[in-house]
């Protein structure tokens, strides 16, 4: 085929084959950089799988003792403990707590960003916001630590040093710009058309952004608070820092807990160099952790999907 | 909130004076005008530097309805967003001169809006229905101004939907969302909306330029019957549509206000020039 254009345009025949090859080349190479995440992430679930199987095979634990108690002891003592609820109560207080600080707050502002500021407070605002996302998380474990500890010991002395709602309010302040974007980005996306008509009804600015704009954004902040939590569940430094490291089942906030991700800092910082039975229980937490956190985005998708009203 | 008295089942009161007009139909002769429902005198407006309209006298007679023409951007459909002041919303929007509401100027900073807006109901160029149900979008306004029972609440909600001649088609599924509606059905909706808070002037910006010929036809039918209880302004491109449906026509063109009068005269016979290009399609 190229030999029969080739007598007309010598010149362009090896450019065109260049180009051919050049074509295959670009797609070869944005395959390969699509396929590259779903390589990792396989590597990784494969990797979890693998050890987290290794763990449950071995003699001291079984499911039923992982699943079925709440004892989470794999380091000390004459017998090991393996109950994981313990480890998951610490993560929902804490999570538990940021939401608690978060959501009404976030939500207010985002409210307020979208719906009251002029525009000139909002072009302030809105970045200011965005650097609390851009510090990094161990600065807020140590204001959860060296600030918010002390200052909550004041009010009373039966805080810990290291407790659940320090840790749990410095998360509130990680997560508060997730709520606060995303949820403004939903009310920003509901149509003018919508404002003017419950103004024209004599709707005040309130009513108009509580009992119109906001519910007809409730699918996108639904997602927006759920991505939130997914994050709080998974947020580590701030946690190891200043929650501790005593798994138990506790809902009272002022304990000294730990949490999945706090215990996995501790196995992969501490000194467990046998490979033992606790230096694998990392991964059936990780496991554990995986499928929390898979769980809620999947629902935070689904509720999208499933509430979000189209609009023209 | 003002406490309830439950809410207009409108009497059909005025029937007498809009019923032979609406005999006499399609035009009323102009000389005995009804009482004005609105009044503007010397009405200027601004968008920042921008005068968007200049000097206007204008007198929207009480229970007839009002066609407002002209090409784009000549300033009718401010015009109609300053009778119940939706421009407040626009930033640098401002106005000067008087514009009266059965006597009443509305332009002061003073004003409730939210009281006015009661009184001057409009409804949008694109159906905007709430995403709620048929049932609550009807409700929102009156759920805002007045405390009513639930038995009171479904009254209205019945009344007005009876009222915008869309009942026969959603009384089996209020509770669906108003956004399974078809545009025509969902621009009855928003009219029925607007006239649950009982209304007594009913601003329209092209009602029905969004709509197919049938909606259009039913649109138009039901501005008719609404005529007996609303002071009714339309803004609208479609000439055969002003012509049909309104009892007087004004015709404004670069802010100003060109020609307005009695429908029949300002179409059979128009005073200006202009006015008789832009009608007969040889210019706008």
């Amino acid at each position: 085929m190229p030999g029969i254009v080739a007598r007309g345009s010598i010149k362009g025949a090896p450019a065109r084959q260049f180009q051919k090859w050049k074509e295959r080349g670009i797609l070869g190479m944005l395959n390969g950089a699509a396929l590259f995440s779903v390589f990792i992430t396989l590597a990784i679930l494969w990797v979890l799988g693998n050890e987290t199987a290794h763990f449950f095979s071995q003699d001291e634990v079984s499911l039923g003792e992982f699943f079925g108690t709440t004892q989470w002891n794999p380091l000390l003592g004459a017998e090991k403990h393996f109950g994981i609820w313990s480890l998951v109560c610490g993560t929902f207080l804490v999570a538990g707590v940021a939401l608690l600080v978060a959501v009404p707050l976030g939500l207010i502002t985002a409210v307020y960003l979208s719906e009251y500021a002029h525009p000139r407070v909002r072009a302030i605002l809105k970045p200011a916001l965005e650097i609390l996302a851009g510090i990094p998380t161990v600065v807020y474990g140590f204001f959860a630590l060296t600030l918010l500890t002390p200052a909550l010991k004041t009010f009373s002395d039966s805080f810990g040093s290291f407790n659940a709602l320090a840790a749990g309010i410095a998360v509130g302040i990680l997560i508060l710009p997730i709520i606060t974007s995303l949820s403004e980005d939903a009310l920003k996306a509901v149509p003018q058309s919508l404002r003017d008509s419950a103004f024209g009804l004599g709707a005040t600015r309130f009513d108009t952004s509580f009992k119109v704009v906001f519910p007809a954004a409730l699918s996108g902040i639904t997602s927006a608070v759920i991505l939130a939590a997914a994050r709080a569940i998974g947020e580590t430094m701030i946690v190891a820092l200043a929650a501790g490291s005593t798994p138990k089942v506790t809902m009272d906030v002022r304990d000294e807990i730990q949490t999945m991700t706090g215990f996995m800092v501790q196995m992969a910082l501490g000194d467990v160099s046998n490979y033992g039975v606790e230096y694998y229980s990392m991964y059936a937490v990780a496991a554990m952790l995986f499928v929390l956190t898979l769980c809620f985005t999947l629902f935070g998708n689904w509720i999208r999907r499933r509430y979000r009203e189209v609009y023209e | 909130m003002t406490p309830l008295t439950v809410p207009p089942p409108r009497p059909k009161a005025p029937k007498s004076v809009a019923h032979e007009a609406s005999l006499v139909a399609p035009n009323p002769p102009a000389p005995s005008m009804p009482e004005p429902a609105v009044q503007l005198k010397e009405f200027n407006a601004w968008y920042g530097d921008f005068q968007a309209l200049h000097n206007i006298q204008l007198v929207l007679p009480e229970k007839r309805i009002t066609a407002f023409i002209g090409p784009s951007g000549c300033g009718k459909s401010t015009l109609l967003r300053w009778i119940n002041r939706m421009n407040d919303a626009i930033p640098g929007a401002r106005a000067t001169g008087t514009l009266e509401i059965h006597g009443k100027n509305i332009l002061g900073s003073s004003t409730d809006v939210v009281a006015l807006r009661r009184q001057v109901g409009i409804v949008f160029q694109k159906p905007n229905p709430f995403p709620k149900s048929i049932y609550d979008n009807v409700a929102f306004g009156v759920r805002l101004h007045m405390k009513t029972t639930r038995a009171e609440l479904d009254e209205v909600v019945a009344w007005s939907l009876k009222k915008a001649g869309l009942w026969e088609e959603v009384k089996d599924r209020l509770n669906q969302s108003a956004l399974g509606l078809s545009g025509g059905q969902q621009q009855r909706l928003c009219i029925a909306r607007a006239i649950a808070i009982g209304p007594e002037v009913l601003l329209m910006d092209e009602p029905c330029s969004a709509l197919d010929p049938r909606s259009t036809a039913a649109i138009e039918e039901l501005m008719f019957e609404l005529r007996e209880s609303y002071t009714i302004a339309i803004v609208t491109h479609n000439m055969q549509q002003a012509s049909r449906v309104s009892d007087y026509t004004a015709y404004m063109y670069l802010g100003n206000l060109v020609e307005f009068g009695a429908t029949a005269n300002v179409f059979e016979n128009p005073q200006c020039q202009e006015t008789e290009d832009y009608i007969t399609g040889r210019f706008g």
